[in-house]
């Protein structure tokens, strides 16, 4: 079984500056996104499990190599980094479709996405890709099973879950309930060093670069501001009913209640 | 292209590699999640981590510089001393149980085990499926390693004949927890008069071994300090290491290595107090203002960053040399020395940065404090690092 896990290369969670342009700056200190790891950790686990082996496939910037190198550290088998300076100011749009050109490019029964980017946010990329590609999209999965030539996810719905199952190759957007990522391990960092990582520019996609980047954007950024800091959150640990009165304190105090 | 240093051949180049990057990274990530959270819970009550412990063999941190087909992870000492220093940047228990077993319960028989020794011994213990300890230290032996007591005595026999041992080893770290010991015993008599002491595998349990006291510390108290007690214990004699009279000069230089690890735990534990110091000084208000915006404290502040770096340096410095295979005797006493000195210094600021807060134990610091005291006493005492120091400087006996 071959998995493409759909990796994003996100600022350090809490560390997050924007650049002179007002974008998320992204020229250094790296980490993979939260949410993919959730469905790359389950990738590895079904590979382990079935066989086959985990591709990342990682569209961002250089100093995306620090992240990809922990992926592999994790256990995935190889990288593509597709790494242009056109692609600076991508839109979702265009970010997804770069994604299908390199997806096209490589062989697999199943790509895997995380629900949404810690930095964007926007949460439509793997949607994006799976319509493009006419893949089957399984998106919220807190189960991912592989059948002969299908693959069963558990859907989690706003009543519980539906079991739903497609044929491969399929898209599965993962969710925290596949399970925490691991440590790489030490002989994982060292086993890294002497795995593949290709780099694909955007002539080796053939994608035009008037398509892609800050000028071809559907979208524009027009403003962005930090978000101010969050108050003191009180935490409430007593009994139901000693709580209880806290709250209703609380919001009183605040003409809440 | 790093410029070149004349005539030394070697690039200067402080960025660590892309793998010691991710390392450390690595071992930050689960310090910070998986550890902390446990800490406060076992240092009030004096409880060895056995369940962190066991997560670390799996990840590769109890083996760390040994060769994979010795069971390690095949990373260098540079790569173990920034796990150390990530560790005890978190919990200094925990760093000295890494650094007890790794330099001083593998590191003599990487050095000087046979292969059917490091199959036996070192492979369980890098893959982290067994810790290690190390004795040395008697009641009557302690900056005089040398003064051994306990003794080792040959009878011939099945095989070719065991070592029968008797005496008592004090303050050995990881003593009840570990599986495998490497101790010290008197082999006899020199012809000038000195002792021969040799270098012996022991495995828990052995009849004639058992594990006396476990001390109460004035920190570190997660970890396990205790006394070795043998009485008639048999060896066979494929667990002595190394050939007879090898074993003090064994020990010698595992504790050259082992001054490594004690520098990055006392890099480690400074750098904690100063993790806490900075956000600290920026959000205590006194006197209207930010108590780091008066120069008493952001001074404390600004030494205790610059003696960290110098130390830490100085730590990766002897790492590196040793990874070079070159003499690492003497960067070691000096990184050890400096580190845990530093280490006292920036975890007392620590204290003194927090005022009252500092000496209360909600607010960490002062575990710090009584952590970093062990560096400047294990693995030699700053005396003894003085002592190493100055007779390489001076090449005299100096006392
Ligand atoms: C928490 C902890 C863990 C330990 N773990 C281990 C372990 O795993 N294995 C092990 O073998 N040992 C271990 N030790 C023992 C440690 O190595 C010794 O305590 C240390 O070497 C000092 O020996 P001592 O305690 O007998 O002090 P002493 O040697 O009695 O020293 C007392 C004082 O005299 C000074 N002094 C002694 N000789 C000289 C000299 N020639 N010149 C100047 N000053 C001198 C010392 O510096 C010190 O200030 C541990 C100790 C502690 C506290």
């Amino acid at each position: 079984m071959q998995i493409v896990v759909l990796l994003k290369a996100v600022p350090v969670v809490g560390t997050e500056r924007l650049d002179a342009a007002g974008r998320v700056d992204r020229s250094a200190g790296l980490e993979p996104n939260g949410n993919d790891e959730y469905s790359l950790e389950r990738a590895l686990t079904l590979t382990e499990a079935h066989g086959g082996e985990v591709t990342i496939l990682s569209v961002g910037p250089a100093a995306a190599t620090d992240p990809i190198r922990k992926t592999l550290a994790m256990g995935a088998a190889r990288a593509v980094h597709v790494l242009d300076p056109g692609l600076i100011g991508s839109d979702m749009a265009a970010t997804a479709r770069v994604l299908v050109a390199a997806l096209r490019r490589l062989d697999f029964d199943l790509a895997f996405a995380g629900a949404d980017s810690s930095d964007g946010g926007g949460g439509l990329v793997p949607a994006m890709v799976a319509t493009q590609l006419g893949l089957p999209y399984l998106s919220y999965a807190a189960d991912v099973e592989p059948l002969d030539g299908a693959v069963r996810v558990r859907r989690i719905s706003p009543g519980g879950y539906h079991v739903i199952e497609a044929p491969t190759p399929a898209l599965v957007v993962g969710t925290q309930l596949l399970g925490a990522p691991r440590y790489p391990s030490l002989r994982g960092i060292m086993q890294a060093r002497s795995k593949e990582v290709a780099t694909w520019t955007l002539a080796d996609l053939g994608i035009d670069p008037a398509t892609v980047g800050e000028a071809a954007a559907g979208t524009r950024l027009l403003r962005t501001e930090t978000p101010p800091p969050r108050g003191r959150a009180l935490v409430v640990r007593d009994g139901p009913d000693a709580a209880v009165a806290q709250v209703v304190a609380f919001l009183a105090a605040r003409g809440l209640a | 292209m790093p410029r070149r240093v004349l005539g030394s051949g070697a690039p200067v180049d402080f960025a660590p590699s892309p793998e010691h990057e991710l390392l450390r990274q690595t071992v930050r990530d689960f310090a910070v999640r998986e550890v902390e959270p446990v800490v406060a819970q076992h240092e009030r009550e004096r409880r060895f981590p056995s369940d962190v412990v066991a997560m670390l063999g799996p990840m590769g941190l109890l083996g760390i510089p040994f060769p994979e087909d010795e069971g390690g992870a095949g990373l260098d000492t540079l790569a173990y001393a920034i796990a150390v220093e990530e560790l005890a940047r978190v919990w200094g228990s925990l760093a000295l149980v890494v650094a007890a077993h790794t330099s001083l319960g593998c590191g003599p028989i990487h050095t000087a085990g046979t292969p059917g020794q490091k199959e036996r011994f070192l492979v369980p213990m890098a893959q982290g499926r067994v810790l290690g300890s190390f004795g040395l230290t008697e009641p009557g032996a302690g900056s005089d390693s040398g003064g051994t007591r306990t003794t080792a005595r040959f009878e011939k026999g099945p095989g070719d004949g065991t070592w029968v041992i008797d005496g008592t080893k004090r303050f050995i770290t990881n003593a009840r927890y570990a599986g495998t010991y490497v101790v010290t015993a008197r082999t006899g008599t020199r012809s000038d008069g000195s002792p021969e002491i040799g270098a012996f595998i022991v495995t828990d349990p052995t009849p004639g071994f058992s594990v006396g006291r476990i001390e109460e510390k004035m920190g570190l108290h997660a970890s396990s300090t205790g006394e070795l007690i043998f009485d008639r214990c048999r060896l066979p004699a494929d667990q002595m290491l190394g050939g007879r009279g090898d074993g003090w000069k064994l020990f010698l230089r595992a504790l050259d290595g082992g001054r490594i690890a004690i520098g990055a735990m006392a890099v480690g534990l400074a750098q904690a107090a100063l993790d806490a110091s900075v956000p600290y000084a920026r959000q205590r208000q006194q006197f209207g203002r930010p108590i780091g915006s008066f120069q008493g404290v952001a001074f404390m502040i600004a030494d205790m960053a610059t003696e960290i770096e110098a130390a830490r340096l100085m730590v990766y410095r002897a790492a590196w040399l040793k990874d070079q295979g070159r003499d690492h005797a003497l960067a070691a006493a000096q990184a050890k020395l400096f580190a845990s000195e530093v280490a006292q210094r920036a975890t007392n600021a620590g204290i003194q940065v927090h005022g009252g807060y500092g000496y209360m134990e909600e607010f960490k610091v002062e575990r710090y404090l009584r952590d970093a005291k062990l560096t400047e006493l294990g693995e030699g005492t700053s005396q003894i690092q003085r002592l190493v120091i100055a007779r390489r400087l001076l090449d005299l006996e100096v006392m």
